[in-house]
């Protein structure tokens, strides 16, 4: 087993280090720079002398070869440098946002849990009748549906509800306060976005719940349970969905990792300042390095969510661990 | 003699007759009701985008001031948007930019993909193995964030939204089928072939490529409902298609929001196309896979 965490742990190295070198020629092929950028905010002209000084500020008039060696180096030291466009820290941009980005993503997952695995249980126990093909609907329109139009109809919803009761029309708040501070006004504000990811997430979950439990209802020892005479929920809840939910909790932790993609169009809905809109301005602005820490970040924690998942795998099935 | 050809010609004459196309659809839609819906959709998508300026008598750019914001009606079937457009014929030329898009970079992406998946599998050793490691990077690599860069660095506007979209898609379908292509690699033909000497493109594309055609087409429907999703997503952030041309997501930027109180049509009707369009491709893909490939089935 340790061997195996051992082994597994190293092939992180590589593909963090490809996305590195990735992340840092996509960036450095976009055309246009920070300086200019920065300086002549879009039109006019600056000096050339200025600009000059700028880029040597940002290092940026290095070879490429020493950029990348600077940008590795702060990586591994886990020195992560300032924000080529505000000056601040990025520890401190991200910081910021990082806990609204991952308050959404928790809730979300949350969400899905909630809804996909009594659904998707009802569905496989229920197979081939209206409730399996109502709870199938649910969940391809869940994964035809875009998170952001889902967010548009909720805040519509809102307006509409809100004014048709109240009198008034009532709009999620939009500055950011943590949960512990005034839990109401904190989750009157994320409950939203969270649902909007949430719907989508909840589908892709439901569909493998789904799948794998019909798979394990199958199984000898399912049959043995039955013809044993235990009851059906014990024999639901016990034998089969405990070896149904591994398929389960794999989706669940690849979906959560790709929530970011998700959030950088959420947070655009719900007007959120959060680590997905950072990330489109980042990259508009031409921002080498929060860009480059940011994906970074979400690679570390998609590499980190499927190692987590792989060894959850092997510790729980043995056969995977001896195989390898 | 005689009696031999006799012979021989009924057996020519029990050989079943493959199945004319109307009857294998037929079968397809007997088997998988909720797959002939999703076809019949991507149909209707299809005819819709053929024959826009047919179905409708609006230019889907042209702005009538007098008409802004205005309701649904006998007019405007779904009514305006807040420069006076006709929604119904930006939503059908919509469904020209969304398919599109949806359909060159799934298929450009999945072919590309094929090809390195099946010459991954083929070749196998340390040439699959740094292959893989690629992959993983690419995989790893969030499909919104990928398509941002390449946005940033290409610009926006439909075509550089395509190969936004077509270069997250190589890695995924080259996955898929490099597993398929595994199982192929092992199997009497291709060893048959390599024992003849036929060189390794040969092998490759006459050889292992047919045979992974089921996995390769299953990957590419799935794709196109994807690629959809990803365009008005990217179209939506403002970094996709670009303004006048008509594209759902698009659609629902800026006035959208804006005007979603007084003017809910604007809002709910492109959004309405897109998770149509999607579901669409989604279900039809779904049912394609079982009629494909009945192990999968469950």
């Amino acid at each position: 087993m340790f061997r195996y965490v051992v082994k597994r742990l190293l092939l992180m190295i590589p593909t963090l280090f490809g996305a590195a070198v990735l992340i840092f020629l996509l960036m450095r092929a976009i055309p246009g720079d920070i300086c200019y950028l920065r300086l002549a905010a879009g039109g006019g002209t600056v000096a050339p002398d200025v600009l000059r000084i700028c880029r040597a500020e940002l290092g940026l008039d290095q070879p490429l070869i020493a950029q990348f060696l600077t940008f590795i180096k702060g990586l591994v030291t886990f020195d992560f440098g300032k924000s080529m466009w505000t000056n601040r820290p990025i520890i401190e941009e991200i910081g910021l946002r990082f806990q609204l980005s991952l308050q959404v993503a928790i809730m979300a997952t949350l969400t899905a849990i909630l809804i996909a695995i009594p659904l998707g249980t009802i569905s496989a126990v229920r197979q081939n009748t209206w409730i399996d093909y109502f709870v199938r609907t649910f969940t391809i329109a869940g994964i035809a549906m875009p998170s952001f139009w889902l967010g548009i109809l909720i805040i519509l919803g809102i307006l509409i509800t809100s004014k048709a009761w109240f009198g008034v029309a009532w709009m999620p708040p939009i500055r950011y306060v943590p949960l512990w501070e005034d839990p109401w006004y904190n989750l009157s504000m994320l409950i939203w976005p969270a649902l909007a990811t949430g719907y989508r997430y909840s589908a892709v979950a439901t569909r493998m719940t789904r799948s794998a439990l019909l798979e394990v209802l199958r199984e000898d020892y399912v049959r043995t349970a039955r013809a044993k005479g235990l009851y059906e929920k014990l024999v639901i809840n016990r034998h089969a969905l405990r070896n149904a939910l591994l398929p389960v909790v794999t989706v669940l932790g690849i979906e959560f990792a790709f929530l970011m993609g998700g959030l950088v169009v959420t947070e655009q809905v719900f007007n959120l300042n959060g680590l997905g809109k950072l990330f489109v301005e980042s990259v508009l602005n031409h921002d080498y390095q929060m860009t480059q820490i940011l994906v970074m970040l979400v690679v570390a924690i998609f590499a980190f969510t499927n190692f987590v998942v792989d060894i959850l795998y092997a510790w729980l099935d043995p056969r995977i661990r001896y195989t390898r | 003699m005689a009696s031999t050809e006799t012979a021989s010609a009924t057996v020519i004459e029990d050989i079943p007759r493959r199945p004319t196309i109307l009857a294998t659809l037929g079968a397809f839609s007997r088997e998988n009701p909720l797959g002939a819906c999703g076809g019949f959709i991507v149909i209707v998508m299809i005819v819709m985008a053929f024959f826009a300026p047919w179905l409708t008598s609006y230019d889907p750019t042209a702005n009538d001031f007098g008409a802004m914001l205005a309701p649904p009606d006998g007019d405007h079937f779904l009514g305006t948007d807040q420069f006076g457009r006709d929604l119904l014929s930006r939503i059908i030329y919509g469904a020209r930019t969304a398919l599109l898009v949806g359909f060159v970079s799934s298929f450009v992406g999945c072919f590309l993909g094929l090809i390195l998946g099946v010459t991954s599998a083929y070749f196998g050793g340390r040439f699959d193995l740094l292959f893989q490691r690629v992959m993983d990077v690419f995989m790893a690599f969030p499909l919104i964030i990928l398509a941002l860069a390449v946005v940033a660095i290409f610009g926006t506007g439909v075509q550089n939204v395509i190969i936004a979209i077509t270069i997250p898609v190589i890695p995924r379908a080259a996955r898929i089928v490099r597993a398929s292509a595994l199982a192929i690699r092992e199997m009497p033909y291709v060893d048959a072939a390599r024992a003849n000497g036929f060189s390794h493109s040969r092998i490759i594309f006459r050889h292992m490529m047919p045979n992974v055609m089921a996995p390769f087409l299953i990957i590419l429907t799935a794709q196109v409902g994807q690629a959809i999703l990803i365009e008005a997503s990217l179209s939506y952030l403002g970094l996709g298609v670009q303004e006048p041309i008509p594209a759902w997501g698009l659609m629902l930027r800026g006035g959208a929001q804006e005007y979603a109180e007084s003017a809910p049509w604007v809002a709910i009707f492109p959004g309405l196309a897109i998770t149509l369009a999607v579901f669409g491709f989604n279900l039809f893909g779904d049912a394609l896979r079982d009629w494909l490939d009945p192990k999968m089935k469950t």
